[in-house]
Parts: structure tokens; C-alpha cells; sequence
């Protein structure tokens, strides 16, 4: 067998009965990095020796767990205490993390193989990995065109071949569109499902860790070892943890799929993903699903509720760079510590970093904090109401992940709020705390076919079911067998 | 909140307040995009919210308290490990006090 392009599940498994050795694979998953990630730009950096060393250690028995010996790739804002993690920052370029995220740790004791940490919008901040102070991640399917973001480096490396799975992180989006945009399937879980412990703090009511796979399963097996309480993330929710592969091959009968009726009033969809994201409804119908009518009204407020308290969480949690205690300290001439501050944090922020600070800092500065923040806080109530009530006429909520398919390199850069307006599928289930994934429902026409992704939003830790329900989905169609002529 | 202007001067101010030291070109530029942004976000203002709590997350949590007991912390040099500069077991920084009004007391 071959690592590139085989699901996390038969590559976990093919390690188990032994059909491939996890240094073997490992050394598959080196070599096609190597060769490929000059033109997919994925990696931010790579571990080949720290990878081979626990591929050995699986080899020879002192390493096991559900993810023994399967190479995986890691957002470049999870901290590890081996390498860099660099947030896509000059601010952080050098940064070596005194510790391990908490989802680290459980990968790691679960017997997975690191290979490399990849690129994203700095800091999380943006739609397509552009904002990245180093390079702009390739789509693999197209390589002139994006592959989403933030977490785009992760999403191109698994669809490229590169690793058998990774993680990423979603605060508006950033798991589930590059998901889409790059063909595969990409989870984001309910607030508090996943410790954020050692995940770098964007927006910190809003970040959540979660999965992506080239199946429903893989994110399933992902979820079942990275989900849980940790003490330290107070805000993360106490209590069992459900098994989220036990049924997951099993249809839900009687499944009532709720279509926002603010879904169709959204204008600027790409007609090719409302077509696809139409018969993907069908396709429901004819599994048996009901579909249900119901409403958000609040919907088309999301992306200003968003861009209010995302940039307002941001301005304070990025106000811990200071040139001080760790990252970039200016080398100009300095009159006090204000302007060491106020220099070392203007040469290593990114202009979209600081336009967040900008706003984040004017919205909450006094004479605008009722207007702006406390509004926007308000709101988030009514987005939340929206759906609890949505959610009592139907299981899973249906929409398009991303209103267009991967644009161009470029294509949006000299305007922030058109790619603001990327996100406005995907804010909501943020703002709301719930859980949304991602999976593939279709291709763009052409002679170089772009993936279109399907979005399914479910109630507050309600993964086992909403993964189940896109189970069905996968199930009966062929989607996620396509994979990139990189 | 929707005609707000953005002034040259507010951006100066809020600058100051985030502490970025921008360039002439980025103050011009941030004026203008921060213009449309807050317009565009100044939509929440149609929606009456009145009575309507606000929420700062998504989870009924809180105050979450563990055991008032001592636990050992990051290690000294792991603390220090990524600091630009260090005198022993300082970070060290330039004089804080003089130069501009925000730095006294």
C-alpha cells in the first residue's frame, strides 16, 4: 500500500496487520513532502527525524495507541515543545514552545507520527493563507488558486498526498472552508469539545481544534482521541466522551435536514455550488431524510457580530506580544518601552493583524464599546437563539461551506471585506458555540475541476450524530474518492 | 455609529492605544478600510436588542476553580527561553519611566 491518498483508517490499519511497516509509511510521506511541497508550499516546517523516531518506536513495540505509525500534519498554531511554532508570524518566527498543546500530547499518545507543522493566515487571521508572513499555501487541485484558510496548510497537505490526516483550528470558518476548497472533510467541534490548551489565542470564545480526513470516519477516529476535558482549559466541558466510530455506518432514520430559508436569499453563491449543494439535498431525500424549512433570521448579521467581537478577542489576546517576554523585539534605537513595544509590534505583525488590532482595539475603546462590542455581544444572543430554535424542528442544519469554490492567488488581497465575505456560511456556528463539518458534495466543470463542499451544522455536542449524518451522505456517493493530480 | 468618519487623528489615537507604530502610508491606508469595515459592521445597529442579554461565549461555564494547592510552574529557563534579552532571572527591557505619558507610574 501507499500513504498518498489512502484514508487514515486503512493506513492505521494497514500498519496493524503489519501489510506496511510505520517507518515504511513514514518515509512515503517524506519523500512526497520533498518532492512536492516546493510547488503545494503546505509545510511551514518539517520533523523527518523526529517522525522516523516514532515510526521506529511503533515498529518496535514502545509506541501504540489508535493512531500508531499514521503520519500527521500539524496547524503551525498548536504549540509543540519539539520545532517552531511560528503562527505564519515574524512575530513568532523563532518562537519554540516551552510545552505541548494538550491535543498534541493525546496525538502523541495515541501513537501518531509528526511530520511537519503547516501554514496559515498569521495567526489565524484570513480566508486563504495569504496573510501568511512567509507564502501562500497552492490549492492542490489547482495550484493558481488558494486552498482557504486559515488553516489552508493543513488542508492542501493531506489532499496532496502529504500526510494521512491533520489538524487544524476554526474560529469563523478556517477549518471547515479550506476543507471544502480543497476536496476533503474538515470538522469543527463544539465549543469546549477539544482543549484549546496550547492552541495560540485568536479569538478565544470563538477557536476551536478539530479534524481533517479524506472521510467522515477519519474525522471521526481523529475526534475520538483528541475530545475531552482538560483542566487546563476551563473552558472546556467536563464528561464522557462519546465513541464517535460506533454508529457511524449507520443511517439515521427519519433524519430531518433543516435548509435556512436565509440560505437562498444569500446572493453571490456560485451557481455551480448552489447546483451542487441542490442535489446534495436530493440525494438526502432519497436516503429517506426530511427535508425541514426553517428559519436564521439573524444569518445575514453574522459576519458584523464576527467582525466585531473576533476583532475585539484578538486586540487583547495579541497584546501579550510586546518585544518583551518572547517573539520579535524591534532593533531600532528605542526612546522607552512604549515604542519598543509600539515598533517591535508594528515590524512583526502583518498588515491584516494589525487592521484586526485597529479595529479590535477602536470597537472597544471608550464611546464605541456599547455600540460595537456590547451590541455585537448582544446579537451573538439572538444568532444562538436562532438556531436553538431551528433546532428543535430538525436534527442537522444544510448549507454551502463557501459561497464559491478556490479563487485565485491574488484575487481578493486588495480588498478585506470582500474576503471577509468568504466566511459567510461559516460564522455563525462560531458565534453560536455549535458544531458544523465540512464534506465534499461536488466538482466545478472545466478541464481543471474545483471541489465544492457541503456544510452540516448540528446542536451543541452533537458530533457523533452529525458525523453519522454525513456518513449517510458519503456513503451513497463517490465524491470523496477523487483526489488532485498534484 | 453608521456615518462615523474615521479621522486621521483617530487613527492616530487608537494606534497609540494598540501600540503599533504605523507609517504615514499605513494610517492613510488603515483610515479608509477601517472606514468601510466599520460601516459595514454598523449593520448590527438595525437590530433592537433591547432586552437582550449579551454573551461573552457559547458554554453555561462558570467559575471554574480547582484545588488551592501548589503546583510545580514552567521552569525558569523555560520561561525565559524565548525573551530577546535577560539579566539572570530577569527579562530585561529599556527604562520605563520618562519619555511618553502612557509609560509613567
Amino acid at each position: 500500500m501507499s500513504l498518498a491518498f489512502d484514508t487514515l483508517l486503512s493506513a492505521r490499519d494497514a500498519i496493524r496487520a503489519k501489510k506496511i511497516s510505520a517507518v515504511e509509511l513514514t518515509k512515503q510521506a517524506i519523500a512526497r513532502i520533498e518532492k512536492l511541497d516546493s510547488k503545494v508550499l503546505a509545510f511551514n516546517s518539517t520533523y523527518p527525524d523526529i517522525a522516523l523516531k516514532q515510526a521506529a518506536d511503533v515498529d518496535e513495540g514502545r509506541r501504540s495507541g489508535p493512531l500508531s505509525g499514521v503520519p500527521i500534519a500539524l496547524k503551525d498554531n498548536l504549540c509543540t515543545s519539539f520545532g517552531t511554532t511560528t503562527c505564519s508570524s515574524r512575530m513568532l518566527e523563532n518562537f519554540r514552545a516551552p510545552y505541548d498543546a494538550t491535543v498534541v500530547k493525546m496525538l502523541d499518545a495515541a501513537g501518531a507520527v509528526f511530520v511537519g507543522k503547516t501554514n496559515l493566515d498569521e495567526f489565524a487571521m484570513g480566508s486563504s493563507t495569504e496573510n501568511s508572513a512567509f507564502k501562500t499555501t497552492r490549492n492542490p487541485w489547482d495550484t493558481s488558486r488558494v486552498p482557504g484558510g486559515s488553516s489552508g496548510g493543513s488542508a492542501a497537505a493531506l489532499a496532496a498526498g502529504m500526510c494521512c490526516a491533520s489538524l487544524g483550528s476554526d474560529t469563523g470558518g478556517s477549518i471547515r472552508q479550506p476543507a471544502a476548497l480543497c476536496g476533503i472533510v474538515g470538522l469543527k467541534p463544539t465549543y469546549g469539545r477539544v482543549s484549546r490548551y496550547g492552541l495560540v489565542a485568536f479569538a478565544s470564545s470563538l477557536d476551536q481544534i478539530g479534524p481533517f480526513g479524506w472521510t467522515v470516519s477519519d474525522a471521526a477516529l481523529l475526534m475520538n482521541v483528541i475530545s475531552g476535558h482538560d483542566r487546563k482549559d476551563s473552558t472546556s466541558v467536563p464528561g464522557d466522551v462519546p465513541d464517535h466510530l460506533a454508529e457511524i455506518d449507520q443511517p439515521i432514520k427519519g433524519l430531518r435536514i433543516g435548509i435556512p430559508r436565509e440560505y437562498n436569499l444569500t446572493s453571490g453563491i456560485d451557481p455551480q455550488v448552489k447546483s451542487a449543494v441542490d442535489a446534495a439535498m436530493k440525494k438526502y431525500q432519497e436516503l429517506g431524510a426530511q427535508l425541514v424549512d426553517v428559519s436564521l433570521p439573524h444569518t445575514e448579521y453574522g459576519i458584523a457580530a464576527y467582525y466585531v467581537i473576533a476583532p475585539c478577542e484578538a486586540s487583547s489576546n495579541l497584546a501579550r506580544y510586546d518585544g518583551v517576554h518572547f517573539g520579535h523585539r524591534t532593533k531600532e534605537p528605542v526612546r522607552d518601552i512604549i515604542e519598543l513595544f509600539s515598533k517591535s509590534r508594528a515590524e512583526g505583525f502583518g498588515e491584516e493583524v494589525q487592521r484586526r488590532i485597529m479595529i479590535g482595539t477602536y470597537a472597544l475603546s471608550s464611546g464605541y464599546y456599547d455600540a460595537y462590542y456590547l451590541r455585537a455581544l448582544k446579537m451573538r444572543t439572538l444568532i444562538q437563539r436562532d438556531f436553538t430554535q431551528a433546532f428543535e424542528k430538525c436534527d442537522v442544519i444544510l448549507c454551502p461551506t463557501s459561497p464559491t469554490p478556490a479563487f485565485k492567488a491574488g484575487e481578493k488581497t486588495g480588498d478585506p471585506l470582500q474576503m471577509y465575505l468568504c466566511d459567510v456560511f461559516t460564522v455563525t456556528c462560531n458565534i453560536a458555540g455549535i458544531a458544523g463539518i465540512s464534506l465534499p458534495c461536488g466538482f466545478t466543470s472545466g478541464s481543471q475541476p474545483l471541489p465544492i463542499g457541503l456544510q452540516l451544522l448540528g446542536p451543541n455536542f452533537s458530533e457523533p450524530k452529525l458525523l453519522r449524518a454525513a456518513r449517510m451522505y458519503e456513503q451513497a456517493t463517490e465524491w470523496h474518492k477523487r483526489r488532485p493530480k498534484v | 455609529m453608521a456615518e462615523q468618519k474615521i479621522t486621521p487623528e483617530q487613527v492616530i489615537h487608537v494606534a497609540k492605544l494598540g501600540r503599533l507604530d504605523l507609517s504615514d502610508e499605513q494610517r492613510r491606508k488603515f483610515a479608509t478600510q477601517l472606514e468601510n469595515i466599520l460601516e459595514y459592521v454598523a449593520k448590527i445597529s438595525q437590530v433592537d436588542v433591547s432586552g437582550v442579554e449579551p454573551m461573552a461565549h457559547a458554554l453555561p461555564l462558570h467559575n471554574v476553580l480547582r484545588d488551592d494547592v501548589v503546583e510545580p510552574s514552567l521552569p525558569l529557563e523555560k520561561v525565559l527561553m524565548n525573551a530577546p534579552d535577560t539579566d539572570g532571572p530577569f527579562f530585561k527591557v529599556p527604562k520605563i519611566l520618562g519619555g511618553d505619558e502612557d509609560s509613567a507610574g
